[in-house]
């Protein structure tokens, strides 16, 4: 185990992982509670966007499939809550943190869903960049946390692939359907690279993080991964992606793409997104009527010990 | 009812260990916050088996298990490097000697 400073530099020199009871430093037991109950919390407002569409989904299928997919994310949502757990935090403070604004969610989950497409666009653009962001997490330094992610990435892959197999089914469609795929795509285009965070030249924790063995990449380093992955697939889906600039650098193997307005992120962060305070009213309200259930289930307990 | 309560109505840590199927062992999957045993086991399936990932689920109380701790480090596993002769590489045979 690791018992100093020395010891824990060694694990991260070589790429190994730090567990639980191993020394570490504040700043890094800080980071990492501060970035996996963002995650965790991320997972939980997550379910609400597509959880509303779950009652007018079009057919038996798609309603067993949806419900399927929030629930791994109240799943995800717990694994990492247990991740967190290993820090010396309890649930129950994350959660108060997140009920009181304390801690953030991903900015995404503050854009609206108006559209049913909304629900493929989400497991294709929005899974799909978390899954960009994901899986070099699971070579995080430390170990419930990468643990954690190995488990989440198999499952998201179910995500994306639900997701863009009801987008293509959708353009085989009518051209209504087709439409409504390409409305929700320029939607969620531009929030969905905001989901990378802001640029490296303003990430300034970035640098610490990767030296930590916490981040694997950079923000833009993932930023670009996800447009190079997507094009491909925006192609055969038969939609345009909403950017003029975005186009095939053969010098840079890699495709340019524009600027995202990084004062909208900056506005979605602080509170003034579309959906903020829609999601942490229902939020608290979904954790205020559970109160009986909580309390229920300790009550029932007590009274089978006797 | 203040905030305290309702957020937190005292469930304990417990930790899950699932079969993967017959003939293997229980491994640790991860924990889960739960208000008794038998309600860890609902909890703990749902949340560790919904893939076919398991056909049997332990559930013990996090805070009833006992680990080694750091300062033991040498007393514990220190020995097993320095006997590779209980390792069967330790011997050399020669190539011809069959089923060795």
């Amino acid at each position: 185990m690791v018992e100093d400073e020395a010891g824990f530099e060694a694990v991260i020199a070589r790429n190994d992982r730090i567990e639980p009871r191993d020394w570490m430093p504040d700043g890094y037991r800080k980071t990492l509670v501060r970035q996996i109950a963002q995650h965790a919390h991320s997972e939980v407002i997550g379910m609400q966007p597509e959880g509303a569409w779950i009652e007018r989904a079009p057919s038996l299928r798609r309603k067993a499939i949806l419900l399927a997919k929030v629930q791994d994310e109240a799943g995800h949502g717990l694994y990492l809550y247990s991740a967190a757990e290993t820090l010396g935090v309890s649930r129950a403070q994350l959660v108060e943190l997140l009920l009181a604004g304390k801690q953030k969610y991903s900015s995404i989950f503050n854009y609206p869903t108006p559209s049913y497409a909304d629900v493929g666009t989400i497991g294709w653009l929005v899974d799909g960049a978390a899954i960009c962001n994901q899986v070099p997490l699971c070579r995080t330094s430390y170990g419930p946390y990468g643990r954690a992610m190995i488990r989440i990435c198999k499952e998201e892959s179910f995500h994306q692939r639900q997701g863009y197999e009801l987008l293509m089914t959708m353009m085989r469609g009518s051209d209504e359907q087709r439409a409504m795929v390409q409305e929700s795509v320029d939607r969620f285009w531009w929030p969905s690279l905001m989901m990378f965070g802001p640029p490296d030249t303003e990430s300034p924790n970035t640098a610490r993080s990767m030296a930590w063995g916490i981040k694997r990449n950079t923000n833009d380093e993932l930023r670009q991964r996800f447009v190079d992955m997507t094009v491909p697939q925006a192609d055969a889906l038969g939609v345009t992606l909403p950017d003029p600039e975005l186009r095939w650098n053969a010098a840079r193997g890699s495709y340019d793409f524009g600027e995202p307005d990084w004062s909208e992120l900056k506005a979605v962060v602080s509170g003034d997104g579309p959906c903020n305070a829609e999601r942490m009213a229902h939020r608290r309200r979904a954790h205020e009527d559970g109160a009986w259930v909580r309390a229920a289930a300790v009550a029932h307990a007590e009274a089978d010990r006797g | 009812m203040p905030r305290q309560t309702v957020v937190d109505a005292g469930w304990p840590l417990y930790e899950v260990f699932v079969r993967g199927k017959r003939g293997l062992n229980h491994v640790h999957a991860g924990s889960i916050r739960a208000a008794d045993p038998a309600d860890a086991i609902r909890r703990g399936s749902a949340v560790y088996t919904r893939r076919s990932e398991g056909v049997s689920v332990w559930v013990a109380l996090a805070s009833d298990v006992a680990a080694s701790a750091p300062e033991e480090k040498e007393s514990l596993f220190s020995p097993s490097a320095d006997k590779v002769f209980r390792h069967p590489t330790f011997y050399s045979i020669p190539d011809d000697v069959p089923h060795m």
